[in-house]
């Protein structure tokens, strides 16, 4: 049988399938449906310093194949994750990272030291490109600048893996890569949410409160898939490919681009039980192919 | 506990232009469901209805293990629902969010306008099992949007309002006489359907010493807490409608009424 594990720098993942940030929970929400421990990882809700309420609704459009989404990070802040989340989901036996977000350079650093003391928590995902906030996570994520000094920063006091989630809402998002790559990111994950807006044409309203917000799901896996191929030419580390992924096949088409392990996010809601038939797919495309090892699909794309 | 399932569909019963009735047939036995609880329906073969449809449940019939659904065509994914056919799958997560919770005198109204009447047939249901004889109000636009009058009156006393006067008394639910005495002859309203009608009725139980459970409708993702899509304001901030709703005491929210 193939052999499905996979390491991304120090991390080791049992499997190359994890789940994104914001559309999983705290994993919990899943337990009734799967196994979480069968996962590779999760990724748990966007986590800042302080607590936050979020945008107010509508914060969700759906869109041909695909949904906008303004939630705002609502979350508990950090304390409130560690005193009332963590201690109810420190015993999954899967890596749990916690996506981590803030509006100053402070706030980032103050929450990854926080979460640097938790044991269960092998690493973080550093959020700088969520577009739902309107004074943070955008302009750490869309200038090389800022996202190579949040990096860096943060490099400063997180012990342990430290993955930076790229923001797809950039003209050159291989420059950012390259950025963080240069401050210390053990790896990098993309994409976050392509902005996007709809409207409502009998209130000749937006449908978002926000007026604009993040687009997920199937109909930007082209572009989420271009930019794991294109990353993955620029960096040394481990690159973690998402947008769309909602089978077994997307989710090899992002490992044969370049990434060495896959999230999936709005196919969940769909499917709660997707990610499970994922890492089933992948286990039997290897044994089609006669392939070992899944890490043999990394990069693996021909070209002329 | 939540479950993911594949129905299986035994009838589609047109009630109206707009509404059908779907009876789906459960594979083993049914789990436990409370009153005023949903499924996300997955809409196979749409083009464009990519998220699934939250649709309350409307009847348990737990010795036969069946469930009936009340869909309302009102877009591309209740109009690909309401075309299923005998014999067809229908794929649910069930049975999601905080149902009615039961009330501690009998006398109690659900009050139900055009598709938020579907989870008051299993919540009549369910007072009848436990002794209670409901009143229920109903309110739609014509007599030809009331829908399954006959069930609901197997249950207890109907009272009916139309907009134009073409059954029951005319006007909205809260012109009804019932409404109108200076003491009601009920202590706890139970309602679903248009905001406009709960936020009516939930200011003349406020100031009436009645309690009031609405049960909201908003859009939503995943239907079971993982997304923070489906939101409302309450006194605790916000609450997912999905998990720690869709019914909530009306006092609960923060809402302008
Ligand atoms: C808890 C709950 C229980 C419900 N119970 C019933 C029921 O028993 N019978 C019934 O007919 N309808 C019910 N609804 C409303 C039903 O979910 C919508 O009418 C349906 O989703 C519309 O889908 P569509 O593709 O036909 O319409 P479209 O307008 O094309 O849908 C577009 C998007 O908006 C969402 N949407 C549109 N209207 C609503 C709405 N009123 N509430 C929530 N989401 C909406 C859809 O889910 C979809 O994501 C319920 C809604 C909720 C939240
Ligand atoms: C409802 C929702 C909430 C999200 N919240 C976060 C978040 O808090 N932090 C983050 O980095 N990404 C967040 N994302 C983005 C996803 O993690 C992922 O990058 C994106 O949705 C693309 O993957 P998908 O198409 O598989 O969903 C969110 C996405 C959705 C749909
Ligand atoms: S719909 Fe996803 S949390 Fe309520």
């Amino acid at each position: 049988m193939g052999n499905l594990k996979v390491q991304l720098g120090e991390l080791s993942l049992s499997n190359p399938v994890m789940t994104a940030s914001g559309t999983f929970g705290y994993g919990e929400e899943y337990a009734d449906f799967i196994d979480i421990n069968a996962l590779g990882g999760i990724v748990v809700k966007g986590t800042t310093l302080h607590a936050r309420e979020g945008n107010a609704y509508p914060r969700m459009a759906e869109t041909p194949k695909g949904m906008l989404n303004a939630v705002g990070l609502q979350n508990k802040g950090v304390d409130g994750f560690i005193n009332d989340i963590y201690p109810r989901i420190k015993n999954f036996k899967t890596n749990i990272l916690v996506n981590v977000s803030g509006s100053t350079v402070e706030e980032y650093v103050e929450t990854a030291e926080k979460i640097n003391e938790l044991d269960a928590i092998p690493g973080i995902e550093l959020n700088i490109s969520c577009p739902n906030v309107k004074e943070g996570g955008m302009a750490f994520g869309t200038s090389c600048p800022s996202a190579i000094a949040v990096t860096n920063a943060v490099r400063k006091v997180y012990k342990k893996h430290l993955m930076v989630k790229l923001s797809p809402n950039v003209t050159d998002i291989t420059e950012i890569a390259k950025g963080v790559e240069g401050s210390g990111a053990d790896s990098v994950s993309l994409i976050n949410t392509l902005l996007g807006m709809a409207i409502d044409v009998n209130s000749r309203k937006p449908v978002l409160s926000t007026i604009t917000g993040g687009l997920s799901g199937p109909c930007v896996k082209p572009v989420a898939l271009r930019m794991v191929w294109q990353v993955s030419q620029a960096v040394n580390v481990p690159v973690v490919g998402m947008g769309g992924i909602a089978s077994a096949e997307d989710a090899i088409e992002f490992l044969l681009a370049g990434a060495s392990a896959i999230q999936i996010g709005t196919a969940n809601f769909i499917d709660p039980t997707i990610t499970i038939k994922v890492i089933n797919g992948i286990r039997e495309y290897l044994e089609r192919n006669q392939m070992d090892d899944v890490k043999q699909l990394t990069g693996a794309l021909i070209t002329g | 506990m939540k479950h993911i399932t594949d129905f299986t569909i035994i009838t589609n019963q047109r009630e109206t232009d707009e509404f059908v009735v779907l009876t789906l047939q459960h594979p083993g036995e049914l789990p436990s469901m409370v009153p005023g609880q949903f499924a996300e329906v997955r809409v196979d073969g749409a083009e464009n209805a990519f998220l699934r449809r939250p649709l309350s449940i409307h009847d348990v019939d737990y010795s036969n293990n069946t469930i009936k659904l009340l869909i309302q065509e009102v877009g591309e994914g209740t109009r690909v629902l309401a075309k299923l056919k005998s014999g067809d799958q229908l794929n649910l997560v069930y049975p999601l969010g905080t149902g009615y919770s039961l009330p501690k005198s009998n006398r109690v109204l659900l009050v139900g306008g055009g598709c938020g009447v579907a989870p008051l047939l299993f919540l009549g249901r369910h007072f009848v099992e436990n002794g209670i004889r409901p009143k229920f109000l109903i309110g739609g636009r014509t007599a030809a949007t009331l829908i399954r009058l006959d069930a609901y009156e197997q249950l207890g006393d109907v009272y009916v309002t139309t907009e134009d006067g073409s059954a029951g008394h005319k006007g909205f639910v809260i012109h009804h006489p019932i409404m109108k005495t200076e003491t009601p002859e009920f202590d706890h309203i139970y309602t679903c359907g248009p905001d406009a009608m709960m936020k009516v009725l939930a200011k003349y139980a406020g100031s009436r010493g009645i309690t009031c459970q609405v049960s909201l409708e908003n859009h939503m993702a995943c239907g079971f807490g993982a997304c923070l899509c489906c939101v409302t304001p309450t006194v605790d901030g916000h609450k997912c409608t999905c998990v720690d709703g869709p019914v909530f005491d009306s006092k609960y929210l923060k809402w302008e009424i």
